[in-house]
């Protein structure tokens, strides 16, 4: 018993926080990213998130192809639908006010969104867990779905890998220089623009690869994009898009601290991380990580 | 000299005679406008028509892009259509409430949302009105999933009998206008030259010595107010007040209407307004959804259109001919 609350039932929110917090986690990294590089923020972002977990489900359902492609195939499919959007419409953008960016991708969820809610219908369809990671497993204090287990664990690997290849690789150094001056990183030869194109890609994959994990957890609907893209948007007000890795620390405490306030006051879950807004708004303007003002 | 002078000045004093005719002829059109139109087609348009303009307050004058104005907007349908049901206010005061509520809504997720800038303060705005969503699904008064139903439109003043569809109409007409000139009156004011050059240089608007925090605030609770005119006569409308008009799709919605229509022009959301709102009329009876169309029309606007209808307009040379500012 913790607070008067019983362990498995507190223990059990918690996992499931600990799993929001991973798609949090994942889906405000690749935001940040974006925004660091294009100053566009990616309202799409939700769109890309639906569509990995639809490609998936697309690839098992028409041509029997199962999670383990899928979770290489779908993110690349929708990092080259990304990149050609960049190319072709989003590039056009980048001299104007970022407001006509956030417009755009906007107008682009809310097109791809449509379409599949056309498509496919409104309700969910259900995405089969991988056998290799069916059933699950007993800690002793509770039990463990194996695939839940993954899911953070694997989350928290490309997020910390996506981390390293940003600080710590030749590639990673390029993107910082050319989001702190762009022009001064075009000069010395390398190519801007195509950098541009391939860090909207790598955001987009990211979203995707969130999309296909969520997949067998959450169902696969064309909606699943646009709840939770408001809540990510919290969550990179709270933390600030200055740095990648606040933007990953502040997804994993708010999944948390949504799983914990489930536990303890369930009418409050679902605005929970507003809340948290709210107030970092009030004591701490510029985001728990954030540099800018 | 003197002759140049003669020729100047009747050119000078055409343009406010054209504007002069235009408006006159717009207005006679609004007012004979049942004749030929279902009046709650009308209505609606007229209702979202000022929702745009007052939103067009925030983007186009002040430059604050606000992605919650839903909140503002459902916000006052619920108050006005409680407050007419449940306490049997009449609806002139029933309006008033749900007014000061969106006012006071205003007030605190503008306090919010103006200690960040620019793209912050959109996802914030949005964060918190989504807020107020959840709320409005779980509070006691909105009646959850099912929204306020069959809320009566009243007597105006006690003795004008808003069932009758004329009657109902000319009195939204009526709010309409005053909203809109509540708006032109604002933007013409010291007050508005200083939202707009807020606009278009906070820093030096700062620097030289306004309180710019105050005057976005200020701007905010406006718009919000002006939302909550449109609110709550569209409750009033259509009886009822639902989750929808909460929801962050009608704050796009807005957008949309105000971008369409020219952002920063008086009148460009009204245009913006009666073609999202036939799109959807016409687009009701089919099995396409609305969403994708109008996601599309976003894409196209943004990459090709950014002026918006009137704002193309006022930049042609027709337009510049007749006198209409010249704006970006």
């Amino acid at each position: 018993m913790i607070f008067g609350i019983p362990l498995q039932a507190f223990l059990g929110q918690l996992l499931i926080g600990l799993i929001n917090g991973s798609f949090y986690a994942l889906l405000s990294l690749g935001l940040a990213i974006i925004f660091g590089l294009l100053r566009v923020i990616n309202f799409a972002h939700g769109a890309q998130y639906m569509l990995g977990a639809f490609f998936a489900w697309l690839l098992l359902s028409y041509f029997g192809i199962g999670y383990w492609p899928a979770l290489i195939v779908a993110p690349l499919a929708v990092g080259l639908v990304g990149a050609i959007i960049e190319r072709t419409m989003l590039r056009r953008l980048y001299s104007l006010d970022p407001l006509y960016g956030l417009l755009f991708t906007f107008g682009l969820a809310l097109t791809i969104e449509g379409t599949f809610r056309y498509l496919y219908g409104a309700s969910g369809q259900p995405y089969a867990t991988p056998a290799t990671l069916a059933g699950g497993t007993n800690l002793g204090f509770m039990f463990l779905p194996i695939y839940r287990g993954w899911v953070i664990a694997f989350s928290l690997v490309v997020c910390i890998g996506t981390w390293l290849v940003i600080e710590k690789t030749k590639l990673g150094s390029y993107l910082r220089a050319a989001t702190e001056n762009p022009i001064l990183v075009q000069s010395f030869g390398i190519n801007v623009p195509f950098l541009l194109t391939l860090t909207y890609a790598l955001g987009a994959a990211l979203a995707a690869l969130a999309g296909v994990l969520a997949a067998p957890i959450y169902q696969v609907s064309p909606l699943m994009g646009s709840n939770i893209i408001i809540v990510v948007f919290a969550v990179v007000v709270v933390g600030g898009m200055g740095s990648i890795m606040g933007a990953i620390v502040t997804g994993y405490l708010l999944g948390v601290a949504e799983g914990l306030t489930k536990v303890f006051y369930p009418e409050a879950s679902n605005i929970v991380i507003f809340v948290i807004m709210a107030i970092v708004l009030l004591i701490r303007p510029a985001g728990l990580f954030g540099r800018d003002v | 000299m003197t002759l140049t002078l003669d020729i100047d000045k009747p050119s000078e004093k055409k343009p406010v005679v054209v504007q002069t005719i235009i408006l006159a002829a717009g207005l006679a059109l609004l007012v004979l406008a049942p004749l030929f139109f279902y009046p709650v087609f009308l209505m609606k348009l007229l209702c979202f028509a000022l929702f745009a303009c007052a939103f067009n307050l925030l983007l186009g004058y002040t430059g604050l892009l606000s992605f919650g104005h839903a909140a503002f907007f459902g916000g006052a349908a619920y108050f006005t259509a409680h407050a007419v049901k449940e306490w049997g206010l009449p609806p002139e005061l029933g309006i008033l409430v749900g007014v000061a509520g969106a006012a006071f809504l205003g007030a605190i997720i503008g306090f919010l949302a103006i200690r960040r800038q620019g793209i912050y303060f959109a996802m914030i705005t949005l964060a918190l009105a989504q807020m107020f969503y959840f709320f409005c699904l779980q509070a006691e008064f909105t009646k959850g999933e099912d929204g306020i139903q069959s809320v009566p439109r009243g007597h105006l003043f006690g003795f004008i009998d808003l069932s009758q569809s004329t009657n109902m109409y000319y009195f939204v007409l009526g709010v309409f206008i005053i909203g809109v000139a509540i708006i032109w009156r604002i933007i013409h004011s010291p007050f508005g030259m200083i939202l707009k050059s807020i606009r278009e240089n906070e820093t030096r608007a700062v620097s030289l010595g306004y309180s710019v925090r105050n005057y976005k605030l200020a701007a905010f609770v406006m718009s919000a107010a002006l939302t909550g005119l449109a609110g709550g006569i569209k409750a009033l409308v259509f009886q009822f007040a639902t989750l929808t008009d909460v929801s962050w799709q009608m704050s796009g919605e807005v957008i949309l209407m105000t971008l369409l229509g020219g952002i920063g022009t008086l009148i460009g959301p009204l245009f913006g307004a009666g073609l999202v709102v036939t799109l959807q009329n016409y687009l009701a009876t089919s099995e396409f959804p609305v969403t994708i169309i109008t996601g599309l029309v976003f894409m196209v606007c943004v990459l090709l259109f950014r002026r918006g209808i009137v704002g193309e307009f006022y930049n042609s040379r027709l337009g510049r001919k007749l006198g209409f500012e010249h704006r970006h």
